[in-house]
């Protein structure tokens, strides 16, 4: 017999939204397929990596072992409501911290948790907070460096760079 | 992907429709947590029940109090929350270590204090998917009748993964359970069985509401944990250490090490000492009889060698430093 769906409404990056969910689904899996929210990675889908990270309630937790439907009512952000402008994207990318880029948003979403929580994070505190995310690349020290420069609230060795020109915006070619 | 296998979802709002539930679903069903242990095992296949019973909305069995000469510290209290607790890293300091150090931070904002209790026992031979066990003929744990640890073993010896253990019974703290036929309290001690099919003494339809700790003046006590990367890793090893102290002398001295087998060992040595050893608190003694007392099994990661000399190092930390806490 086929798992009944449930209907599960909940807050995904600022938009209430109602989905259909088997009990067996995890969070990760109603992200990722049922909304194709795909910037959430699935690694190792047991939770030794890290890479499913997503804030629930504000909080960095693995998607992967998450049951969707304990998540009725409650708030969800993932990398996707980070934007180009957020100065953590922006550090990650200034500092170089991206690598192949897997563990990028679960990074960011653990990082982002940290800085909610303090201000100006020290090295060792970042250390701490990205504990449980894997970087395969092992490309840490830029990211560690990243989220400082965040903190602070500056742009590493860019700092007396102009911003880059925004992307041109593209046209449809003229008949 | 590690797909779940199929099963209903339950979310009672008070324990006594939680054991309620219990009674009425049966064997078939488990309780979720934190769902860290759980769901993992679940995706390899080593569970996999019928109905889920997620305690997620048992506000009432979260947070940490003080009852008198006791904390009381709710089963669904997170990790992150006993780890960060000033009651408990004043008066159950080991506790607070041991919570601090389980898993990486993400798995301790979702864990719990009464799920890392209940953690199903780990072995190399089990902690694998289905195909792998198959490979090998499966094991005495789950759904064989061999064991690969030890030849022509026939109890399984799949060891205490869980941090909080150790510091549980070296602290004299007490479990309480709830349960069909009302609450029940054991000591932690009596609480972990020497079997590594089923290590607690947690009963069909009981369900783990909270965990009690003594609040003593004079005491102090330090955990200390063996696992090869700083986070993630489950223990290779922990010992926790509690030392109770009056008018500026020991009176009183627990050992605890685990992450050997099923159930955690107290140092008998520890126990044996007289009024004129605790005085003098011979460290490296103490370590040396913990080398001789404990024997690592290759059923968890990491060379048993290297465990067992670890015995004496990690002890010798611990003694040391809750000495000098004192």
């Amino acid at each position: 017999m086929p798992e009944a769906l449930v209907t599960l409404s909940l807050r995904v990056n600022g938009d209430d939204v109602r989905v259909a969910v088997r009990p067996s689904q995890t969070l990760l899996e109603v992200l990722r397929v049922g909304l194709e929210l795909t910037g959430t990675k699935q690694g190792c889908d047991k939770g030794d990596c890290g890479a499913c990270t997503v804030l629930l309630d504000g909080e960095p937790v693995l998607a992967c072992l998450t049951l969707a439907v304990t998540c009725e009512g409650r708030v969800v952000q993932t990398v996707e409501s980070l934007t180009r402008e957020d100065p953590l994207v922006d550090a990650f990318d200034c500092h170089g911290a991206g690598q192949c880029g897997f563990c990028t948003p679960g990074m960011l979403m653990t990082a982002k948790g940290l800085l909610a929580k303090h201000g100006r994070p020290s090295r060792e505190t970042i250390k701490q907070a990205i504990s449980g995310n894997l970087c395969r690349c092992t490309g840490y020290g830029p990211i560690v460096e990243a989220i400082a420069a965040a903190g602070e609230g500056r742009r590493g060795k860019k700092d007396e760079e102009p911003l880059p020109a925004p992307l041109p915006s593209w046209e449809a070619p003229k008949p | 992907m590690l797909p779940l296998p199929e099963f209903t979802v339950h979310t009672p709002a008070s324990v006594d429709e939680a054991v309620a539930l219990l009674a009425k679903l049966g064997p078939g069903a488990m309780l979720l947590a934190g769902g860290t242990d759980l769901l993992p095992n679940m995706k390899q296949g080593l569970h996999a029940p019928a109905h889920v019973v997620s305690l997620q909305r048992l506000g009432a069995l979260r947070g940490v109090r003080r009852e008198g000469d006791a904390l009381v510290i709710g089963a669904m209290t997170t990790l992150d929350a006993v780890a960060g607790s000033a009651e408990a890293k004043t008066h159950a300091a080991a506790l607070a270590e041991a919570a601090a150090v389980v898993g990486g931070p993400q798995h301790r904002r979702m864990g719990t204090l009464g799920g890392n209790l209940c953690l199903d026992t780990r072995c190399r031979y089990y902690n694998q998917t289905a195909f792998w066990r198959g490979a090998l003929g499966y094991c005495l744990k789950k759904d064989g009748d061999t064991c690969h640890v030890v030849e022509g073993g026939r109890k399984c010896v799949a060891a205490a993964s869980n941090d909080t253990a150790a510091a549980a019974i070296a602290l004299e703290a007490t479990v309480v359970l709830t349960g069909p036929a009302g609450i029940r309290r054991l000591p932690a001690a009596d609480f972990f069985v020497a079997d590594g099919a089923r290590n607690t003494a947690r009963r069909e339809g009981e369900l783990l509401t909270a965990l009690e700790v003594p609040v003593r003046a004079g005491r102090v006590s330090v955990y200390e944990k063996l696992r090869r990367r700083g986070a993630i890793d489950f223990p290779l090893l922990s010992v926790a250490v509690r030392l109770d102290r009056e008018d500026g002398s020991a009176r009183a001295l627990d050992v605890v090490i685990s992450a050997l087998a099923a159930k955690p060992r107290r140092l008998a040595a520890a126990q044996k000492l007289g009024a004129a050893d605790l005085a003098t608190l011979p460290i490296d003694t103490l370590a040396d009889a913990a080398l001789r007392e404990c024997n690592p099994l290759p059923n968890i990661e990491g060379d048993v060698v290297w465990r067992k000399q670890m015995v004496r190092v990690l002890v010798k930390r611990a003694l040391g430093r809750a000495t000098s806490l004192a």
